[in-house]
């Protein structure tokens, strides 16, 4: 466990590293995403070893935004005055944006001359 | 004999308490959650907010003191968006095999999401501060947390839009998609997973198997993608 864990900061820190002294726009832990992939397509064995840890992990992943959901308490006066125009924009850019995903997917697809799933 | 108000002094000094309250918290929603049959509305996330916004209010604790303590479970936000590589790999094949539909799929979800959230916020005069904490809610929460505080956003909104942008996808998902006629499930989840991320996912998997698969390929895609896109786009309504 130690050793997966110790990896996965490792590619955190890397992330971050990289992206702080490249001035990049990526989140550090996003490039850690990418180098987490990277290596486990160059080296399998390695998804092997993290793969416990990683799932671990993974199954509380809601859990670690409780803390930073918890801040609204902090910000509720702005909630009350932008309400309205916060949960439109939420509303109808997620509507939207499923929309056009489906769309553009199916339409590719049968563009390319591929079959449905 | 202790007086109660020197035991509740000490404990408030250190990160013991806070740290607690959120795992039991977290560990109430989630038997909530289960309960309810594992609804969208229910979701555990939403009902820790509520509990634990609750008890500070009724004991007087700013938002500071709990985060002392809060701030371990926080720091796992990091770990936890690199781990969200693993589904990633694990797909990798897959994803080559629809890599076309899936490229343009994200792309035009993805700057959907983002560019038509800030025109709408623009228009209704929102600050700049709420457009950078707006502009990352369809990505999974430790990406769009980091990509809120890069943007100067605030990342404790940022957390709570990117709670009810997954809640309201997952519930709107299926009569939205059944009305435009949808029916390849890699395009439903897909779709799903770039525009309300893990919650998203979740209820896809929930529907069907395919659906699950691809959501998540489209949450870790749109991960990546949104870090690139929000800042142009923000650039663009700034």
């Amino acid at each position: 466990m130690i050793p997966a864990l110790a990896i996965i900061l490792v590619f955190q820190l890397i992330g971050e590293v990289a992206t702080r002294s490249l001035g990049l726009l990526l989140p550090g832990p996003v490039l850690g995403l990418l180098l987490l992939v990277l290596s486990c397509t160059l080296r399998p064995a390695l998804a092997e070893m993290l793969r416990p840890v990683v799932t671990g992990i993974l199954g509380h992943l809601s859990l670690f935004f409780v803390p930073a959901g918890v801040g609204v308490v902090a910000h509720l006066g702005q909630f009350r005055s932008d309400g309205l125009a916060v949960a439109l924009a939420l509303t109808v850019s997620t509507a939207l944006a499923i929309a056009a995903g489906a769309l553009v997917f199916r339409a590719v697809v049968r563009w390319t001359g591929g079959s449905e799933e | 004999m202790t007086d109660a108000a020197l035991i509740w002094s000490y404990l408030t000094q250190g990160p013991l308490l806070w740290l607690t309250a959120t795992l039991i918290a977290y560990w109430l929603g989630d038997t909530f959650f289960r309960a309810m049959g594992r609804q969208s509305w229910a979701n555990p996330v939403l009902c820790a907010v509520i509990l634990l916004a609750c008890v500070l209010g009724l004991t007087g604790t700013s938002y500071q003191t709990y985060f002392e303590g809060a701030q371990f479970v926080h720091f796992m936000l990091g770990p936890a968006t690199v781990a969200l590589g693993m589904p990633l790999y694990d797909n990798l094949r897959r994803v080559r095999k629809a890599a076309l539909p899936l490229v343009a799929a994200l792309l035009a979800g993805s700057v959907t999401a983002v560019v038509s959230a800030l025109a709408i916020g623009k228009a209704f005069g929102l600050s700049e501060v709420m457009l950078a904490s707006l502009a990352p809610k369809s990505t999974t929460a430790p990406v769009a947390i980091g990509i809120a505080e890069g943007l100067g956003g605030e990342p404790t909104i940022t957390a709570v839009l990117v709670l009810v942008t997954g809640i309201f996808g997952a519930i709107i998902a299926t009569p939205l998609l059944n009305a435009l006629g949808i029916r390849d499930w890699r395009a439903r989840g897909f779709s799903l997973g770039v525009a309300a991320h893990g919650i998203g996912t979740a209820r896809a998997f929930q529907v069907n198997e395919t659906a699950g698969a691809f959501a998540g390929i489209g949450m870790g895609l749109n991960a990546v993608l949104t870090s690139i896109i929000a800042p142009l786009a923000l650039r663009l309504f700034g």
